[in-house]
């Protein structure tokens, strides 16, 4: 999309602006100001509360906190489990057989947390060092200097009707100037999907790919929950063609966080992931778990899994990426909060180097290349490409570069997500041997109900179709609108109707039903979605996800 | 003149609150707090009434623990003047807040006191009614519509049979329905103003208030789960159903 020229408003002035409090961002804000406490910081994050809209399994590796924050262990953040006991399982529809764990999934000293909850420790612990966190405001835009580089970003205009027009409640967006403005935006971030195409990030790197998580945070019957337990599975409910499996966490007071992962490369324009998740769920061996549980809450996201070779240039004038805005998550462990808080240190001490009237980015994109965030991915870097050829080969190909240490010289190259479908009526869907549920939630609008998604239905629409035609005509006869199935929030919907343009149908938009998840914008085979923002503020609610 | 503005520091209207396995209240442990939306229409009123020159200050007053200064600084940033805490420790009732509130007015002698209808967490709809009883003046609540006119106001209220329209006497109080306004967003800049604002801290005792809780809650429970339904192939089953379970 072009440019837009947005008149100039309100400014107010930072050494350095983070966009988005995940924990590459709280993390570098901390780092930031325990390096150079005279530098001023404003972390800007859209939900309406710290923790609101981020969600991860999650078994997360204590070293890079224990370097930020040394006596964390002594007040933990509040769900904080260690992890004592790992199990990894191949399902068949109807067994269940233990697979040797492999060594990226063993986690004794790790800890099982809520990264939701995580983030909203860590946010008071950065207010304490004069942080200034601003929950509630969303950058909608980034603001260029005359020469061309980042100046800062721009706020979103609040109090907007679906025509666009100021209501009662409006607020103009201002800006916020930085010298280094810092994109900590989350997998797909929407402003970093705009700097890489900018600036031309991705030139030298292969196309990102992603895959989608869902997670659903369950308070099963007593004595059901064994705390500290995690469970991995693979094979069923999903066919060899799809890479992905489940994650079972088990934490205290009867609680248990599942969740399920699919590949976004997958071929099949029928797959559906949410039906997979819950398929999963019922698995003989598995669903005795939560029979008789409730949902807590639930929620989804895309993840980041193009990791080594993927990984864009993460610099550029006025500004650079960190975390999984970048996209260093390591797939085979599962694992992308250590390396985000990681990055986010990194790049602190990358700012802190200079004067506040000195800030560089430049430099930046090295650092972070030839640091242990960067050596971690290289030694995975052929794990995820593997499975290409199926889940089998995939296996194979995982355990050798296990053993090897990821030190053959070869790297496997990724294909981009939205160009691997298989035509509708000419990719078989395999019978994956799914069968009548009956645990909730019963259908992605029972599930969006956990995940508290808010959005005032008066504003514009966040997801721009840029090419609306397409959706009636083409990707209904090449695809079968596959927006329909991935998204897990049931917002997008074909309608049966008597159209003006005689094609019977019309794609209706539930934008209000959304989680901010971004598989759309990854996974529509033409690439023309587009997710902005919506007003700050709203989105999901997620409680201890 | 000056406006009073009560808020009160609520479970969010977003979250899906549990309720506590042994029945003894909500869960609202690390669960999202904000002002009682009634509350921000309130604030969002008598700003409005500032804005047009009517008044030069608005107080906020809110009954609390410490965390409701986190709500307090959100109403500064919206535009109020000032606040107030009153050290509460524990839940507060009605009586007790109206009480607290009637304290404060004396002391600070507002033209207008303007409350949210009721909290959305207790759902008491009594303490802007109780206030106007105790400090002997009159009240208009569920505003809609709200106009000054020098020593008077006229107020629209919601009632069950429509709306009417009724004019009352300065000092009042005035309680919020969803219909009056639209409660503005805060601007950023306006968020670091507001941590400059006075925000002075007094206890119930020093207040003269003590906190009496006449009503004893019992127990909470969920609602009753609605049991699965069945589909029917045919009208025969349907009567066959109907007729087990003794509906005809």
């Amino acid at each position: 999309m072009p440019d837009r020229e947005i008149p100039a408003r309100e400014v107010i002035q930072y050494d350095v602006v983070i966009v988005g409090a995940g924990p590459a961002g709280l993390a570098c804000a901390i780092r930031l100001k325990q390096l150079k406490p005279e530098l001023t910081v404003a972390v800007i994050e859209k939900s309406s509360e710290i923790g609101a809209h981020i969600l991860s399994g999650a078994v997360i590796e204590p070293g890079p906190l224990d370097e930020l924050l040394p006596g964390w262990r002594d007040k933990p953040p509040p769900i904080c489990v260690a992890a004592d006991k790992d199990e990894l399982w191949f399902l068949s529809k109807t067994g269940a057989r233990r697979l040797p764990t492999p060594p990226q999934m063993h986690n004794k000293g790790n800890f099982i947390v809520s990264l939701g909850a995580l983030c909203a420790w860590l946010a008071p612990q950065a207010e304490v060092l004069e942080v200034d966190i601003f929950p509630g405001y969303a950058a909608a835009e980034i603001r260029y200097g005359e020469d061309g580089g980042v100046k800062g970003v721009i706020i979103g205009d609040m109090g907007v009707d679906k025509e666009g027009n100021p209501k009662d409640s409006y607020v103009e967006g201002i800006e916020i100037h930085a010298a280094i403005t810092v994109l900590a935006e989350g997998c797909r971030g929407h402003l970093t999907k705009r700097l890489i195409q900018k600036f031309k990030l991705n030139a030298d790197s292969q196309p990102q790919t992603y895959g989608i998580g869902m997670k659903e945070l369950w308070r099963v019957e007593s004595g059901k929950c064994r705390p500290g337990l995690v469970q991995h599975t693979i094979g069923w409910p999903l066919d060899s063609a799809v890479y992905g499996g489940s994650f079972m966490y088990h934490l205290d007071k009867d609680r248990v966080a599942v969740g399920f992962v699919a590949g976004l490369d997958y071929a099949d324009p029928e797959f559906r992931p949410f039906e997979a998740f819950q398929q999963f769920k019922h698995h003989p061996k598995f669903r005795d778990l939560f029979e008789g549980g409730e949902i807590l809450s639930s929620g989804a996201r895309a993840i980041v899994e193009g990791g080594y070779q993927a990984l864009p240039k993460t610099e550029m004038p006025g500004a650079i990426l960190i975390g999984d805005a970048a996209g260093i998550l390591n797939v085979p462990k599962i694992k992308g909060t250590h390396q985000a808080i990681r990055s986010g240190m990194l790049a602190a001490e990358h700012l802190a180097q200079n004067s506040a009237h000195n800030l560089q980015s430049a430099g930046f994109d090295a650092k972070l290349r030839a640091s242990p965030v960067m050596s971690e991915l290289r030694k995975v870097r052929n794990i995820r490409p593997g499975f290409y050829k199926g889940l089998w080969r995939g296996l194979v190909t995982a355990a050798i570069e296990t053993v090897t240490l990821g030190k053959l010289p070869r790297t496997l190259p990724l294909h981009a997500d939205d160009t691997a479908y298989g035509l509708l009526g000419e990719y078989e869907s395999p019978d994956r041997g799914w069968l009548e549920r009956e645990l909730p939630p019963r259908d992605r609008l029972a599930s969006v109900y956990f995940a508290a998604t808010e959005h005032d239905e008066d504003q514009p629409v966040h997801l721009h179709i840029l090419e609306p035609d397409v959706c009636t005509s083409r990707c209904t006869e090449e695809y079968g609108n596959p927006c329909t199935r991935f998204c897990p929030a049931a917002v997008y919907e074909m309608v049966e109707d008597q159209g003006d343009d005689g094609r019977g149908r019309h794609l209706q938009i539930n934008a209000a039903n959304c989680v901010h998840c971004k598989t759309c914008d990854i996974k529509d085979p033409y690439q023309i979605i587009d997710w902005v923002t919506p007003e700050g503020g709203a989105g999901p609610n997620y409680q201890n996800l | 003149m000056k406006i009073l503005v009560g808020i009160k520091r609520v479970v969010d209207y977003n979250v899906r609150i549990r309720v506590r396995p042994d029945g003894s209240g909500v869960d609202t442990d690390g669960v999202k707090m904000s002002i009682n939306p009634f509350d921000e229409i309130a604030l969002e009123e008598a700003l409005r009434i500032k804005e047009a020159g009517n008044a030069e200050e608005v107080i906020l007053v809110s009954i609390g623990g410490e965390a409701c200064q986190q709500q307090l600084r959100t109403g500064l940033a919206m535009g109020a003047d000032r606040a107030i805490q009153v050290q509460a420790d524990s839940h507060i009732q009605p009586l007790t807040a109206a009480r607290a509130l009637l304290k404060v007015v004396e002391k600070e002698e507002p033209g207008l006191v303007i409350l949210g209808k009721q909290a959305i967490d207790d759902d008491n709809n009594q303490t802007g009614q109780m206030l106007a009883a105790l400090w002997n003046r009159p009240q208009a609540t569920f505003a809609s519509k709200l106009q000054l006119d020098g020593d008077k106001a006229t107020v629209t209220r919601e009632v069950d049979g429509g709306l009417e329209t009724i004019e009352i006497d300065l000092p009042a109080v005035v309680t919020t329905d969803l219909r009056l306004n639209q409660p503005r967003f805060v601007k950023l800049p306006d968020i670091m103003k507001a941590k400059r604002k006075p925000l002075d801290t007094i206890s119930l005792e020093e207040l003269g208030v003590s906190p009496e809780n006449d009503i004893k809650i019992g127990q909470h429970e969920p609602p009753p789960q609605r049991s699965r339904g069945i589909m029917v192939e045919d009208a025969a089953q349907l009567l066959k159903e109907l007729r087990n379970r003794g509906l005809i």
